[in-house]
């Protein structure tokens, strides 16, 4: 059956010989591939061919692999569960039915279903994240600066970074090793500390690793998916990692930072979709600002007009301390918490998702609750820190549970260590 | 969580500082769901002062000519054109 896990089928060959020659490479999209379409899943993008490649396609081209298309996702990443998207809901091949987890939900798709070997995601907020625990697939969110962003169409540019989405940890780690490193083009990458060797990374030793279980983020989940948690640990203890829980006051504020935050970013970065360079072709009548709004009245979706307008709020005069400021104190604050507890830990580990897959339907009506199932992602965003998803198990109806490890920056070799001793 | 809702005319003046025209149901939702999205943003206010250090540095390169896109490429996504400019709406 189809999950609907491709906007665009179209295959981009290399001929190059690298490490991924035999791969199939899935790419979200809202990553540009020179001539062909790239949608960002928004009706406003529907015949957009971008003129260039972004960073990470040609490094993909380098690496000898096979794009087989552009996945489905989240109108320009704003959503949790791929409904959002103006081509239709991605299905989930590890729980039909049910959402694939978003925004990235048909590149976790694609790989869960076979449809491709490894994909491409982008995580602002957990969109990398989300997806790999709900298809019970592998994510790593990256180090902010670690992979370029040049040729990704902006949603939120402060927060998001390109990441990989595999089967394995260490196929994961492949695939980080090809994209990452500085980029001429993307003046906040930066040269990682270490050797850069993350494949090598995913050797399963966990002897004497220190986790530490931010309390916070076990409040108020699941029970099954805290016991699922809590299995996963163990399992890492019998390995011979041991565990601490610490608290960190500040993620009680993150998830609501985080929006205040991305959708003032939103506000402005989406503000360029006009109809002018891009978009459908405008037929009203009327001035400037006139033929603008009857455009992007047309071309985006309800959650993308949402956003929009949050943001524009939270930014506007007489609003701007009480939201904005108040967002970027939480968000250095949030920042000092993971540095205190990563000085006792070498690793935090939570569930991914407080929440297993929702069905298909139930979240579209109701967005602060879809908000707030990001509360455990969206921190490490803040924080600019590297995160990775693996497999923790299943509840007892069979729906995935993602385990999150999350590292200091530019730490991506302690978290795919650790993960590894998992998937 | 209180049940607040947001005055529809706020949300009218918002959407038309963001250039989006909205349909009057679409108005009423989002005056309806923002009450409840505010109220959540809120909660920041216990958020203390905090002392943000910059670690970061401004990336600067010299102000050189390069390579870039040419016009044809840089118009082929565009609705409409003329003599190798974007044509937009007029401007009132």
């Amino acid at each position: 059956m189809s999950y609907n896990a491709f906007i665009t089928r179209e295959t981009i060959e290399s001929d190059e010989e690298g490490p991924l020659a035999d791969k199939a490479v899935a790419v979200k999209d809202n990553i540009s591939t020179e001539g062909v379409r790239t949608t960002c899943g928004s009706a406003m993008l529907e015949e957009y061919v971008p003129p260039y490649n972004a960073t990470v396609v040609e490094r993909l081209q380098e690496a000898g692999a096979t794009i087989p298309g552009k996945t489905n996702m989240d109108e320009f990443g704003m959503g949790t569960t791929t409904e959002t998207s103006a081509f239709g809901p991605t299905d989930n091949p590890a729980a039909e039915g049910r959402v694939p987890g978003g925004s990235s939900g048909g590149s976790a798709a694609a790989v869960a279903a076979g449809e491709a070997d490894l994909a491409l995601g982008t995580d602002t907020g957990g969109s990398v994240r989300c997806p790999a625990a709900f298809t019970g697939t592998v994510g790593i969110k990256p180090t902010y600066g670690l992979v370029s962003r040049y040729g990704l169409i902006a949603y939120a540019n402060s927060l998001e970074q390109i990441g990989p989405i595999a089967p394995s940890v260490e196929e994961a780690a492949e695939l980080l090793e090809v994209i990452a490193g500085p980029d001429e083009h993307d003046a906040t990458t930066r040269e990682a500390p270490g050797s850069g060797e993350y494949a090598a990374a995913a050797d399963g030793d966990v002897e004497g690793l220190e986790i530490g279980v931010p309390t916070e983020l076990l409040d108020g989940a699941d029970e099954e998916v805290v016991e699922t948690f809590w299995d996963a640990i163990d399992e890492l203890e019998a390995q011979g990692a041991s565990y601490h829980e610490v608290s960190m006051e500040s993620l009680e504020h993150a998830v609501e930072a985080y929006y205040v935050i991305a959708m003032s970013e939103a506000s402005s970065n989406l503000a360029r979709f006009d109809g002018v360079r891009y978009g459908p072709t405008p037929e009203y009548e009327g001035n400037w600002n006139e033929e603008f709004a009857a455009v992007r009245e047309e071309g985006f979706g309800e959650e993308v007009k949402r956003r929009i307008l949050l943001g524009t709020y939270a930014l506007s005069a007489g609003y701007h301390d009480k939201y904005y400021k108040q967002a970027q104190d939480a968000r250095a604050w949030v920042k000092q918490d993971f540095d205190s507890a990563l000085e006792a830990a070498d690793v935090l580990a939570s569930p991914t998702m407080p929440i297993p897959p929702m069905e298909r339907g139930e979240s579209l009506d109701d967005p602060l609750t879809m908000y707030l199932a990001d509360a455990n992602t969206t921190p490490v965003n803040l924080a600019n820190l590297p995160a990775i998803s693996v497999p923790a198990g299943e509840t007892s109806d069979g729906l995935p549970v993602g385990l999150q490890l999350i590292g200091p920056a530019f730490g991506e070799t302690e978290i795919i260590r650790a993960g590894s001793a998992l998937a | 969580m209180s049940d607040s809702v947001v005055d529809p005319d706020e949300v009218r003046h918002v959407a038309d500082l963001a250039r989006v025209d909205l349909a009057e149901a679409e108005l009423e939702r989002f005056a309806e769901q923002f009450g409840e999205i505010l109220d959540a943003f809120e909660t920041l206010e216990e958020v203390p002062e905090v002392e943000r250090e910059a670690d970061l540095v401004n990336v600067m390169r010299p102000d050189e000519a390069q390579e870039s896109l040419d016009q044809e490429h840089a118009l082929q996504n565009a609705p409409e054109d003329e003599e190798g400019f974007f044509k937009g709406p007029k401007v009132s």
